[in-house]
């Protein structure tokens, strides 16, 4: 009705405003009539067809046919002009999802050659490492004692069941406080030979979840899961909408994770089936559909729903790939899963012991020879790049250059990181710098010839290359997230408190890592990161 | 680094004279890019910064600049009848140019900057570098013989209403060029409306009149007459006969698409030797400019593109009803007369005025196209109406983005 309506203001406005012609010019009145006509007859052409195309659509809906995958309609949808195919190993029933938004930052120093193996002296579980736990958590073992791979190290005094356990065996060295008494590490002297704690594995096929669950927090695999919104350890008590694995990582210089699954197919695909057995849901895996067909120890997993996604970076960001699947509505609780992490689930159900053993990538413009390193969860990263840095002032990173925490020789990799990258620091002045750089440098904008050199690796420094400003420039921010999300007008929303608009401007959706790149071209130098953090943790406490 | 010792050496204190700190502060960062590393978050930076965004507009507008200048004497000469090739009596119209443009622009930036660097000291904060924009903006939309101390009120009111009363760079509603012409539009519109105001150097251009000239001009006489060249003394003729010194917009004001081309060839409004404001007039140069921001994603090519659309639709649909003379005037040649190619590259597309979403700014950008159109065509008292269609649409830009964000959330709910 409402579009009748509409069309009939539109006939009679043209109809009123040809009065005036007539009157006024006079002449050529023949001329005006019949374009008249000949829209007349054209809108309603365009109306019967648009009722048939809606009538299809709604036939199609009755019988079950998802109208945003295949289209039903009589008008062929701009996408099927414009769309990519699909890369012909993408198998019937998977999804596709080529992104087009997004930046792929090329530096220097890409890991190549064989994985070194690389047992380092100490290792360290870091309660700052998850979201949302209290600051000064129970430990529960102490300075001097002896323990295996998987035993419990400390635990959340909110959430007592869940155990953040020991990735490796050996001796507990040093309860290291932070800030306020922050417990910030808890350091183990490794033995050579690492022992396993024992476990009694249950049998997949008849636990009831309440029972696997608790397993699972006992074993130490728990605190791996991840739940979004927050991006928190997840909930107990809760069983997740789905939960989202991504098999690949676009950030810069991130690890192969060919190399990750390579003899691990069995672990994994047995890790999905935990996964499996904690939600109604489904489990989803996001392929990497960018190059070369995905890794058979990805694509012949079975028991998962999969979906493939090309495009530049952040579309490896599970956060990315949740919104283009199935977004978090309403109050969905989403699980995510780190590949390694589910490797590990897996390992815990196959061997029946915590391997924490981790693949990671060390690489950039100051590691002399930047290569893939096999070792275990919070690694010493003193030893990992002993002997491998050059001597200029470095900044090193334990993560990717974007989202990575700042550490230092005494410091260890996090729970979750499988990268460490190590780049200039960029704590020098520079004439006119921000006119006529001297030195290549990374940009989206166009003032730079960037454009010219698209194979260029760049050495990167950390120089912020400017102040920070207030906002100005608009709709940089959209231009590098493949979401739909105004991030500019929820950062906004976040710095003014507004609960209502940052929810429903999709705050739940994202998490720091997400918006990372956002914050990478913030002409105006934003924090993106923390004051989307701010929001997070305002959001939750609301909750 | 010696000269960055120096120059550490003489940092005045921020305590005991902010303002000096603050003015120190704001050529120190010119000079040399700051030290700072990022500290949490990313680790990279891009190589992109307020400044050089804002630098990259200014020198977009640079061809715009050099033409102009010299189009103030070209048309000053135009006036007495004289040199009527565009590259006759060159020297003594560039010359005439600079004496009228350098004034202007100094004025211009020494309020506008000075204003903002007591602002910045007072609050604490950098020198923010909105204003390098704006400063180098307005020159560019003045009469070339708007009255200094106009020009510097003007100023003053834009940056101190426009800008700093809602909190600096990136908080203002409105443009803060545009605001500074309306401000002379409305307090004082003899300087800028009539036939008079576009031709530099006749006050009235009733026949018989004689340009004046001051003391600049005795210095490049001097100059001249020792090389042995043509000086101002020889230009000191009154104008010539029947010379209006109309701009084609109040041509087809009067009479339409014919009575334009009885004063001017549509090559000549094309390249811009007509007269007008200093930087409007030469289409091909702004049409370089624009590329250059639309290339170097500096300007929204969305705002650009949506607003040509919105001011070609508007002049089609004006074709086809033909009331007026001016309606009449051929569509495709709405484009060569007056503002509407440089408020088009230069004005609507400035990111903080703008809306900010990139739905809103299709429709912004179409309707400021739309509506001034409309201004300038059935507005007797005033024929352009990019300004004021600008100015009209900052205002409703938040409004527009309102709407294009509601949408988002009630999506997302709604699927929830």
């Amino acid at each position: 009705m409402k579009l009748v309506k509409g069309r009939l203001t539109v006939i009679l406005s043209l109809l009123f405003f040809s009065q005036f012609s007539f009157a006024q010019s006079g002449g050529n009145n023949n001329y005006l009539l019949i374009s008249l006509v000949a829209v007349g007859v054209v809108i309603l052409v365009f109306a019967i067809l648009s009722l048939a195309d809606n009538l299809m659509h709604i036939e199609g809906k009755k019988a079950g046919i998802d109208s945003k995958k295949t289209n039903i309609g009589i008008f062929p949808r701009i996408s099927d002009f414009f769309a990519k195919k699909a890369p012909n190993y993408v198998v019937d029933g998977a999804g596709y999802y080529p992104t087009t938004k997004g930046h792929n930052l090329k530096l220097a120093g890409k890991p190549t050659g064989d994985i070194k193996t690389i047992h380092t002296n100490r290792y360290a579980l870091k309660p700052t490492d998850f979201n949302g736990i209290s600051p000064i958590p129970k430990v529960v073992v102490e300075v001097g004692s002896e323990v295996k791979a998987g035993d419990p190290l400390f635990y959340d005094k909110k959430r007592p069941e869940i155990m953040y356990c020991a990735p490796v065996s050996g001796e507990v060295v040093e309860v290291k406080r932070g800030a306020k008494r922050a417990i910030a590490e808890i350091i183990i002297l490794a033995d050579k030979e690492i022992s396993y704690r024992e476990y009694e594995v249950p049998n997949l096929e008849k636990v009831d979840r309440q029972e696997l669950k608790s397993f699972l927090t006992k074993s130490g695999v728990w605190p791996m899961l991840n739940q979004r919104p927050f991006d928190i350890v997840a909930s107990i008590d809760e069983d997740p909408r789905d939960i989202f694995i991504s098999t690949f990582n676009t950030a810069p210089l991130a690890l192969d994770s060919n190399l990750v699954i390579a003899g691990n197919e069995n672990a994994f695909q047995k890790g999905c089936d935990v996964l499996n057995a904690l939600t109604d849901g489904s489990v989803y895996l996001g392929l990497d559909a960018r190059g070369d067909a995905p890794s058979k120890g990805f694509s012949d997993v079975t028991g998962v729903k999969k979906n493939y996604f090309s495009g530049k970076h952040p579309v490896g960001n599970v956060g990315v790939q949740m919104h283009h699947v199935n977004p978090i509505k309403g109050n969905d609780k989403v699980w995510s899963v780190g590949l390694q992490d589910v490797i590990t689930i897996g390992k815990l159900f196959l061997e029946g012991k915590f391997d924490a053993s981790r693949l990671v990538s060390l690489g950039g413009s100051q590691v002399s020879t930047p290569s893939v390193i096999r070792t275990y969860q919070g690694a010493s990263i003193g030893d990992l790049v002993e002997g491998n840095l050059s001597d200029e002032k470095n900044r090193i990173i334990a993560g990717d250059v974007y989202t990575g925490k700042e550490s230092t020789t005494e410091n260890f990799i996090g729970y979750k990181d499988d990268q460490l990258t190590v780049i200039k620091e960029g704590d020098k002045y520079e004439a006119f710098g921000w006119l006529l750089p001297i030195t290549p440098r990374p940009s989206i904008s166009g003032t730079f010839p960037n454009f010219l050199f698209p194979d260029f690796e760049f050495e990167g420094e950390t120089n912020t290359h400017g102040e920070k400003r207030a906002f100005v420039v608009t709709g940089q921010y959209e231009s590098v997230l493949p979401m739909d999300i105004y991030p500019q007008h929820l950062m906004k929303a976040i710095l003014a408190g507004d609960f209502e608009k940052m929810e429903g401007l999709g705050i739940n959706e994202l998490s720091e890592e997400d918006i990372a790149l956002c914050e990478f071209v913030c002409t105006s130098k934003m924090p993106l990161q923390k004051i989307l953090r701010d929001g997070l943790e305002m959001m939750r406490e609301q909750a | 680094m010696g000269l960055i010792d120096l120059l550490k050496k003489i940092e005045p204190d921020k305590k005991k004279s902010p303002f000096l700190h603050t003015l120190f502060d704001g050529f120190f960062t010119f000079a040399y890019t700051p030290d700072t590393v990022t500290k949490g978050g990313v680790h990279m930076r891009d190589g992109m910064d307020l400044k050089r965004l804002m630098v990259h507009v200014v020198l977009a507008m640079q061809l715009c600049y050099l033409f102009g200048t010299y189009n103030i004497g070209h048309q000053h000469f135009l006036a007495a009848g004289m040199y009527p090739g565009f590259i006759e009596g060159f020297h003594l119209k560039l010359a005439h140019g600079l004496i009228q443009m350098l004034p202007i622009f100094v004025v211009a930036h020494v309020v506008g900057l000075g204003i903002e660097f007591w602002f910045a000291a007072k609050k604490g904060h950098a020198i923010e570098e909105g204003f390098l924009v704006s400063g180098a903006l307005i020159p560019l939309i003045m009469p070339p013989d708007i009255p200094l101390w106009i020009l510097a009120v003007s100023v003053a009111f834009a940056v101190i209403i426009g800008k700093e009363a809602f909190g600096g760079t990136g908080m203002n509603i409105w443009n803060i060029a545009l605001l500074s012409r309306v401000f002379v539009f409305f307090a004082y519109p003899t300087t800028i409306a009539g036939d008079e105001v576009w031709v530099s150097g006749y006050t009235t251009l009733a026949e018989g009149t004689q340009a004046t000239y001051g003391w600049a001009h005795s210095l490049f006489n001097s100059l001249f007459g020792s090389l042995d060249m043509d000086t101002f003394d020889a230009a000191k003729t009154s104008i010539a006969d029947g010379y209006s010194g109309a701009t084609p917009l109040a041509l087809a004001y009067q009479g339409g698409w014919e009575k334009v081309t009885e004063t001017f060839t549509p090559a000549q409004m094309w390249w811009g030797t007509i007269p007008g404001s200093i930087g409007e007039s030469s289409k091909p140069l702004i049409i370089v400019g624009a590329l250059m921001l639309i290339f170097t994603k500096v300007a929204s090519w969305r705002i650009i593109v949506s607003m040509f659309i919105g001011g070609m639709v508007m002049a089609m649909l004006m074709n086809v009803w033909g009331a007026t003379p001016f309606m009449e005037v051929p569509w495709y040649y709405q484009m060569y007369m007056g503002s509407f190619l440089f408020a088009m590259a230069f004005m609507a597309t400035d990111p903080v005025t703008a809306s900010s979403t990139n739905t809103g700014k299709w429709i912004y950008g179409f309707l400021i196209g739309f509506i001034g159109m409309i201004v300038r065509v059935l507005n007797p008292a005033y024929p352009e109406g990019w300004m004021l269609a600008i100015l009209f649409m900052n205002t409703f830009s938040p409004l527009i983005d309102h709407y294009v964000i509601e949408a988002n959330i009630s999506k997302r709910l709604k699927s929830a």
